[in-house]
């Protein structure tokens, strides 16, 4: 049974479209997440789904609720937490909670269960201003918030840019541990690695989805050849392949350069081809894809 | 925040009742004296003797005065032609003084103005009667004032209602305008969109706050005028809360309108202070209402402070009572069922 269906929204600012007819679905209980890189649209979608924005066309609807019709009950299940920290920042972290309880009818006592774990790491600076928390501290607090109505629908955007490694870690256990709970999560990322701990993930590039599947599968379906290949001149390395294979797509990954192309390599033409260019210490390997490379490798195929 | 909402009022009050006044005194004054009679020197002697008068320069050429006004040393020059006594004596018509005056600021002008023609016609009248033989009968109109409800003129009691009615408007109209643009500025208003509070809750919870300062301001305002200028109280203080608390809905209801339109604390600031200056001149704070060309006056029909400024006047100096003031207070109330509306109906929760 699908819990938030979405159906052919899409939304302009002006003569930019945001959005492009979208459509996905999600379960329940599931851990969705919406990757893509700034602009592709992620937050228009959230505050579509939030009922803080009006779509130019479609529809969808969240719990058997239309986002149109039924807004006022969406807000009673959905816990939403905006990119961007939204909470008071001359509000103490006890306050600001104990404020948002108030809102939706209920205590902070009444679903102190649902946040003990997260509450527990920033409950030692209850009476600090919100303002004053550092980025991961206030990522808690503000999921705390978005928590405490003990929502069906939890909606998060970017919760983890700009937090450590660390922090981030634990924000994804967290999340996991909602999950099995059984609050159905929509979060979105810049980052690719993250992808691979989501349950289905929808790649979104320019306002539109490229793919919806399990990371397991994303990367199965990675169709072309992927090499990682290493030289003593990275830079020249780099535009060397570039115009070895014109349809190939080539690029920095982390230590190596990832070249993969539509047709096969061979390695050996390749490896001469790179030492007549006056290349040393060359490297070729096959290599795994990640998410990171399935989701270029689409991007050239939708360019 | 605290205790700026203390200070201004006190700051306000005693800098602004004591500093914007439309006495005159020390004008200074060219006398250009081309007669150099005992007439002539009795009428300069006159000017010399009023506290309003000083007399900075004394000449004999009329083009040297006009210098004088040029470079701003003196504010207005009294030319006494030669033959001056001469007509008079002669009981002859056309007996002529001129009178220059700097117009830069015209309420000044207009003021120096009455204040030499009132010397000169006192000093006519002694001329005349010294003159004429005792019985005569034209001894012209005999006038005898008296000011109600502010007998000696007083400034500032006039001044204090008024700058009061200024206070509480910029508290309450500046800190609502910029009050909810600042959560959309910091996002905060998102996170409040996606609960399901209530706007009529939500704009409930901004007003109240601002509401209960603005009369608390008023409150304290008071409190300083009676104990630092001793203006009178003479209404009920019941009815200045009563009309304080109805203005005080329609410019937070106003501040609010503004805060959902504008996107930035900037715009909110322009848009505000626009309507405050305009609200302001033409409330009747500094100039009367009843001066004003027709057109404004009709204008000022949608000006809320001109009201409270009216009605602070009228019940702290008269002692009006509720009938006397009926027509305002309709006006008010009507202006804040009106802004209410537009500012709830305006607020939305999406965008």
């Amino acid at each position: 049974m699908n819990f938030v269906e979405i159906n052919n929204i899409s939304k302009s600012y002006g003569t930019h479209k945001a959005l492009l007819e979208t459509s996905f679905s999600v379960k329940k209980g599931e851990l969705f997440g919406v990757i893509g890189p700034d602009g592709a649209g992620k937050t228009t979608l959230f505050r579509i789904l939030t009922t803080l924005l009006l779509a130019d066309s479609g529809s969808a609807n969240m719990a058997g609720f239309d986002i149109l019709k039924d807004y006022k009950k969406i807000r009673q299940i959905v816990g939403y937490m905006p990119g961007k920290f939204s909470l008071y920042q001359d509000l103490t972290i006890e306050e600001n909670l104990a404020f948002f309880a108030t809102i939706f009818g209920t205590t902070i006592k009444e679903n102190y269960e649902l946040i003990k774990d997260i509450y527990i790491q920033i409950e030692p600076f209850k009476d600090r201003p919100a303002g004053k928390l550092s980025g991961g501290m206030k990522q808690k607090l503000a999921l705390s918030c978005a928590l405490i109505h003990k929502p069906e629908i939890l909606i998060l955007d970017e919760p983890t840019t700009g937090v450590d490694a660390v922090s981030r870690t634990e924000f994804w256990d967290l999340l996991r541990r909602f999950k099995e709970m059984g609050i159905t999560i929509i979060v979105s990322t810049p980052y690719m690695d993250e992808a691979s701990l989501c349950d289905r993930v929808a790649l979104m590039q320019e306002g539109k989805i490229m793919q919806i599947d399990t990371p397991a599968n994303i990367v199965k379906n990675y169709k072309p050849e992927l090499l990682a290949i290493k030289s003593n001149n990275m830079h020249d390395l780099l535009v060397k392949l570039r115009e070895y294979n014109l349809n190939s797509q080539v690029y920095l990954f982390g230590q190596t350069i990832h070249f993969s192309s539509n047709q096969t390599i061979n390695q050996s033409d390749l490896n001469n081809y790179l030492k007549n260019n006056g290349h040393t210490n060359v490297e070729i390997s096959t290599s795994i894809p990640t998410i990171e490379d399935c989701f270029l490798w689409l991007m050239k195929q939708h360019n | 925040m605290l205790p700026v909402i203390f200070v201004m009022p006190i700051i306000q009050l005693i800098i602004l009742v004591n500093a914007a006044t439309y006495e005159m005194k020390n004008i200074k004054l060219c006398i250009v004296d081309q007669d150099l009679s005992t007439f002539s020197r009795n009428l300069s002697s006159k000017f010399e003797g009023s506290p309003y008068f000083v007399i900075e320069k004394r000449t004999f050429s009329s083009k040297e005065a006009i210098t004088y006004i040029d470079r701003g040393e003196i504010t207005a020059a009294i030319i006494i032609p030669q033959g001056f006594e001469r007509k008079i004596i002669r009981n002859e018509k056309n007996i002529k003084v001129q009178v220059l005056i700097d117009a830069i600021n015209g309420t000044n002008a207009g003021v120096s103005q009455a204040y030499i023609i009132s010397i000169l016609q006192d000093y006519n009248k002694q001329i005349l009667s010294k003159l004429l033989p005792v019985n005569s009968s034209n001894n012209g109109i005999v006038t005898s004032r008296r000011f109600w409800y502010n007998p000696e003129l007083n400034y500032k009691t006039f001044m204090v209602p008024g700058i009061l009615v200024l206070l509480i408007t910029i508290i309450s109209f500046i800190l609502s305008g910029m009050n909810v643009v600042r959560e959309k500025e910091i996002g905060t208003i998102e996170q409040i969109n996606v609960t399901p509070i209530k706007k009529y809750q939500f704009i409930a919870g901004k007003l109240i706050p601002f509401w209960i300062i603005g009369l608390f301001e008023l409150a304290f305002g008071l409190t300083i005028g009676k104990l630092l200028f001793d203006i009178p109280l003479v209404g009920s203080l019941g009815l200045v809360f009563g009309f304080a608390a109805i203005y005080l809905i329609v410019l937070l209801a106003l501040g609010l309108l503004v805060s959902t339109i504008v996107n930035t604390q900037q715009q909110a600031m322009f848009i505000s202070f626009f309507f405050m200056v305009v609200f302001i001149l033409m409330s009747g704070l500094f100039t009367g209402v009843e001066s004003m060309p027709e057109w404004a006056q009709i204008v000022n029909k949608a000006n809320p402070l001109a009201y409270f400024v009216e009605v602070m006047r009228m019940i702290l100096l008269k002692g009006s009572g509720i009938s006397d003031i009926i027509k305002q207070l309709i006006a008010i109330i009507t202006f804040a069922f009106f802004m209410i509306s537009l500012a709830v109906w305006r607020y939305k929760k999406i965008s």
